[in-house]
């Protein structure tokens, strides 16, 4: 395959960058979305050039490093898969393919297409986690958990944290990953302990890093690779004004 | 792990809850106002319709209900320029290309648009209608006033009958996602209900424009005189 790609190109996050055209030649439609950049970044190198710095780690979608806007899409056209899934057989022959860092104000530009998604990190450690010692596995089903609520936990749990929700999202909105992290403790007994401050916690400093406001357009759920639905945004708004209540 | 949270209304969820609840208040006003209207289809001449007009500027309960719903509006208002101003904030520097067709409805992307619509609308429908009412409860003469033969002057002009049309249309396009998305706002989000509040919401936006759309439309072609 022939492709054409328009590559956001930035130095550092104090310049401002631009789009830049590569032409890349005999590029095999069985190759992944990022063994395309390789092959890219190999031909670069050869010239003397400069390498596009690209985010990557696990390449099998479950360490959400991945982070690439493809022709205005998270993770590109196809519904489910992070961009390291993403086969160069979902285009065609001869297709112009604009590639852009995740864009907002929370993930500042690095390097071309790697954002800095700490602000994530500091969401997390407001309140992402149970603060007791777990110890060694318990018996099984020493604490009951309903079926379906140990399902939504676990589907929930699926996030991998990549950004595609607050890149796609019109705000820029972090809502769906909060949410995510939130209902994923607040399903289980566990995580209901400390389910007031953790939803407080979390939701401020989610306001704090910037991010913007949900209104529900949905795009999120549609883009995540990983499908956390909106019913968490829903479960987290519940959680927040109950918590709001309580204290 | 201690609590780090600020007070509830300056969070974005606190101010998202107010969009949904003053949304919803609109709402409950907006079948009020709809149900008024469908009276000139009583075909009387206009008498069922003054009735209600007259009860609706003299009834002491509804003097200050009106009250409360201008406090709503000018909340809903004022919170949707906050909550904008952010998410603007929130993206600097915008995409080169976005899709948004692949991953939501373009009214659901649109609603500040079709907010600042309805509230131009919402001026020039006030200065046709509200502040004619107005004037004739401060000037004592509101049991005399004939809101139906302003309505039929105001409609014969095929210009005000499109403002109106145009006002109309924003204002179903505004409901089809502010429904459901209050709903969702409110944390009411249910596998059962949810695609029935969904259906529910369209089904009453596309009533609301078709009632609202019905009196000019039937004024400008004589159907109602």
């Amino acid at each position: 395959m022939n492709l054409t790609l328009k590559i956001w190109r930035q130095k550092n996050d104090k310049e401002t960058g631009k789009l830049v055209t590569y032409p890349v030649k005999d590029i095999s439609p069985d190759m992944s979305f990022l063994e395309m950049f390789d092959v890219l970044n190999e031909e670069l190198i050869t010239k003397g050039d400069e390498p596009i710095a690209f985010d990557h780690d696990c390449r099998e979608g479950i360490c959400g490093m991945c982070s690439m806007f493809i022709n205005g899409r998270p993770h590109g056209p196809k519904r489910g898969v992070t961009t390291c899934q993403l086969h160069m057989r979902s285009f065609k022959n001869g297709d112009t393919i604009v590639v852009e860092p995740w864009r907002a104000a929370a993930f500042p530009v690095i390097k071309d297409l790697t954002v800095d998604r700490s602000a994530f990190d500091r969401i997390i450690s407001k309140g992402g986690f149970i603060s007791v010692n777990t110890g060694n596995a318990q018996d099984a089903n020493n604490i009951p958990i309903p079926k379906p609520d140990a399902d939504a936990s676990f589907e929930a749990a699926a996030c991998i944290g990549c950004g595609a929700c607050v890149a796609t999202c019109k705000n820029s909105s972090a809502m769906l990953f909060v949410s995510a992290k939130v209902s994923q403790l607040a399903l289980l007994p566990q995580g209901r302990v400390e389910a007031t401050t953790r939803v407080k916690n979390m939701v401020a400093q989610m306001d704090e890093e910037g991010f913007g406001n949900c209104t529900n357009t949905g795009a999120c759920e549609i883009e995540c690779p990983k499908g956390i639905s909106l019913e968490n945004i829903a479960r987290m708004n519940r959680e927040y004004f109950v918590a709001n209540i309580k204290s | 792990m201690s609590n780090t949270s600020p007070n509830f209304i300056q969070s974005s969820l606190g101010k998202k809850l107010l969009m949904g609840l003053t949304g919803l208040f609109l709402i409950s006003f907006l079948v009020v106002h709809a149900t008024l209207n469908s009276f000139i289809f009583a075909m009387d001449g206009g008498e069922l319709f003054n009735q209600g007009c007259l009860f609706m500027a003299t009834n002491p309960i509804i003097r200050i209900i009106e009250i409360v719903l201008f406090i709503g509006i000018i909340l809903h208002i004022v919170q949707a320029l906050i909550l904008t101003l952010k998410n603007q904030k929130a993206r600097p520097v915008k995409y080169a290309v976005t899709d948004g067709k692949a991953n939501s409805k373009w009214y659901s992307r649109s609603m500040g648009i079709l907010g600042s619509l309805l509230l131009m609308f919402l001026v020039i429908h006030l200065s046709h209608f509200w502040v004619g009412t107005k004037a004739a409860q401060f000037g004592g003469t509101i049991q005399e006033h004939n809101t139906y033969l302003e309505i039929i002057e105001v409609f014969h002009n095929p210009f005000n009958v499109l403002i109106y049309l145009l006002g109309v249309i924003s204002l179903g396009y505004h409901l089809a996602h502010g429904f459901q998305s209050s709903f969702q706002t409110l944390g009411l989000n249910h596998p059962k209900y949810t695609p029935l509040i969904k259906k529910a919401g369209l089904w009453f936006s596309i009533l609301i424009t078709i009632v609202f759309a019905a009196m000019p439309l039937a004024v400008f072609f004589g159907i109602v005189k």
